[in-house]
């Protein structure tokens, strides 16, 4: 059953085009961007900066307001609901971010921390409120020595814990975690994913996982819905993806990503060109211009997600297309 | 294949609010000409400080060499004055850092930054550095044009940038480059891009690379050696491919098994504890609280490296058996 349903989420920001100009530029961060989340699985969302993964995010969190599209989760239409009821329904949805240190606030101790969504959303006793902020740090692994020190005194992967206790409070069932463990060492970030996939099994969370790193969502994600330039350019289950990457960007992105195994050594791939300006995104296929089996087509129209198996690609070659040559070999 | 830079015991100290921060604690790397030599490692463990000590970056008296060598074609680095090692910086040991838009100047037309590199450098005319500019621009991978000299660091996008600060470093022919996180900014297609642009510069020109970074699978996609540090000191070196396929320090084998790479979240290792604080670090070896290995020697006595197989050095009581580490002290050059 699925939990969130996205479809045709459009996101344009405006901006100036300089300072003191009053004509105004778009940004096509998010267009036509359409998936849904199973409940008790991963879902992620990858691509390079810029692709509009994390305004993707931030757009289902109802923390940017959708030019175009919609988004029912839990079975409700996000956008037909009054402020009231839409914090409502967002209880069942929380958010751990990137950085630990500016997403918590410094000046709490972690007690506060983590009661403040518990104040703010559940009425709870004094003793209630405890028991609760005590149980939810022993899930994430920390205790009661820990209870009233503040962000500073954290190193990084135990700040993404305490980020991980609040966002856990009100029992959610979805949990957005934006690049959860960029910002951390492998070995803290090895212990970070052990402790995401745990809380997974044992309270039947549904995340949306946002990445960059494609080694981290192969250890993570069911599904996989891959980003370029405000559009999904492939997606379906991720260990299919994984194993045979259609669309040519999906090829590159993970050809581009150096493997640790020594035994892989060489099979790197190098793809060339900048990814274009989100502002005058490319006509046609946003990733023609650095695509090496372009045609004309491409560039003239926008190809359409359709079927291949199980998966969603969006791409003008014949399914039986051999895109696996995409990239130049690296020099070894 | 001649020994360019020889670095042997450095130990390394800063002085702070605390106290005394002992950060590097005998540091041995070694780099060949034509050799790129990975110095891989997690945050703290002292891969940019052995870097910026080679250089003599390292502001004093704050930072206070304790002990060890550095050596730069038979060269003692340690005895020159500032004045000498100015002129060596940029003309024979380059670096290249992680954020090439904090490394720039925002002010001023990258053409004339690299042509300023040049100028001091070689004493040559205008004229002269600018084709020296134009010549470095074309081999990073750039337009070599009057177009791209006049533009601002913030007219190009994270690669390119990254590719002016190598022009820049190359610019006077510098036989070794040290590159500090030199893709960690950047996106995975273009951290590719770098990639091969470093791969290229040793086919092409020659110059033998340190690479410093925490990314193991960069390591192991351009390195033919690497060293893995551990709070201060080289635990492990060797040829890339012997390392990471038959790592035998404690610390290397559980690093390798944190990274995701192919397995599911709930196949992931840990390693137990955290990093040291380096101001009163674990005597004897430093990574004996978090090991599993750990023996009675640990504690008290700091292993050397000793040689496991062809050219591969290990620091650890545990895997070269406990009579390996005396053997070490012999055998180690």
């Amino acid at each position: 059953m699925s939990l969130l349903q996205v479809k045709d989420l459009t996101v344009h920001f405006h901006i100036r085009r300089g300072l003191g100009k009053k004509s105004m530029d778009t940004v096509h961060a998010v267009d036509d961007v359409t998936f849904e989340v199973v409940e008790g699985e991963t879902l992620a969302l990858v691509g390079e900066s810029g692709c509009g993964k994390s305004t993707a995010a931030r757009a289902v969190l109802q923390l940017v307001k959708p030019t175009a599209g919609t988004i029912r989760f839990l079975d409700q239409d996000l956008s037909g609901l009054s402020a009231g009821q839409r914090r409502k329904a967002m209880r069942d949805a929380q958010v751990v971010f990137q950085d630990p240190y500016s997403s918590l606030d410094p000046r709490l101790t972690v007690h506060d921390l983590v009661a403040e969504p518990l104040k703010a959303q559940a009425r709870m006793s004094a003793r209630e409120l405890e028991a609760r902020v005590l149980a939810l740090l022993e899930m994430v692994g920390l205790g009661t020595q820990h209870l009233w020190r503040r962000p500073h005194e954290f190193s990084g992967g135990q700040c993404q814990r305490i980020a991980i206790a609040r966002a856990l409070a009100l029992e959610p069932k979805l949990v957005v975690l934006d690049e959860p463990t960029s910002a951390l060492d492998v070995s803290v970030q090895a212990r970070i994913l052990v402790l995401l996939d745990d809380l997974q099994r044992r309270l039947s969370l549904t995340y949306l996982f946002i990445a960059h790193d494609l080694a981290v969502v192969e250890s993570m994600a069911h599904a996989l819905a891959v980003m370029y330039l405000g559009r999904i350019v492939e997606q379906g289950p991720a260990a299919e993806i994984f194993r045979a990457p259609r669309h040519p960007y999906t090829v590159a992105l993970l050809r581009s990503s150096p493997s640790p195994d020594p035994e892989e050594r060489g099979t790197m791939k190098v793809l060339e060109g900048d990814v274009p300006s989100a502002v005058r995104p490319p006509a046609g296929c946003r990733f023609h211009p650095r695509c090496p089996f372009r045609m004309d087509v491409c560039v003239a129209e926008c190809p359409q997600p359709h079927a291949v198996g199980e998966r969603l690609v969006a791409c003008h070659l014949p399914d039986d297309f051999d895109t696996s040559t995409t990239g130049s070999k690296v020099l070894l | 294949m001649d020994e360019l830079l020889t670095v042997r015991g450095l130990k390394l100290q800063f002085r702070s609010m605390r106290g005394v921060v002992k950060a590097l604690d005998g540091v041995d790397i070694s780099v060949h000409d034509r050799e790129i030599l990975g110095l891989v490692g997690e945050s703290g463990c002292g891969k940019t400080i052995t870097g910026l000590a080679i250089l003599g970056l390292l502001q004093k008296p704050q930072a206070e060499i304790t002990g060890g060598e550095i050596s730069y074609r038979g060269q003692d680095l340690l005895a020159k004055s500032d004045k000498e090692m100015q002129d060596l910086r940029g003309r024979e040991i380059s670096m290249v850092f992680q954020d090439p838009l904090a490394s720039l100047n925002p002010v001023f037309q990258v053409g004339h930054q690299i042509e300023d590199v040049v100028r001091i450098h070689k004493g040559v005319s205008k004229r002269e550095s600018r084709d020296t500019t134009l010549a470095a621009l074309a081999e990073v991978g750039l337009p070599a044009t009057d177009e791209t000299m006049k533009r601002y660091p913030h007219q190009f996008s994270g690669g390119m940038r990254q590719r002016v600060c190598m022009a820049m470093a190359l610019a006077c022919g510098s036989p070794l480059l040290i590159a500090d996180e030199p893709t960690t900014a950047l996106d995975v297609t273009i951290q590719a891009q770098i990639l091969n642009l470093l791969l290229r510069l040793r086919e092409e020109l020659g110059v033998a690379q340190v690479i410093i970074t925490h990314n193991v699978g960069v390591a192991a996609q351009t390195c033919d050696r690497i060293a893995v540090m551990y709070a201060g000191s080289v635990v492990e070196e060797g040829p890339v491919v012997e390392v990471l396929s038959r790592p035998r320090h404690p610390y290397t084998i559980a690093l390798y098994e944190c990274l995701p790479h192919g397995h599911t979240a709930s196949e992931l290792r840990t390693i137990p504890g955290t990093v040291p604080d380096l101001i009163s670090p674990p005597t004897g070896c430093r990574f004996h609280p978090r090991c599993k290995h750990v023996l009675d020697v640990c504690p008290t006595t700091k292993p050397q490296p000793a040689q496991v197989a062809d050219r591969h050095w290990v620091s650890c009581f545990w895997a070269t058996g406990q009579d390996g580490a005396a053997s070490g002290h012999e055998a180690a050059p």
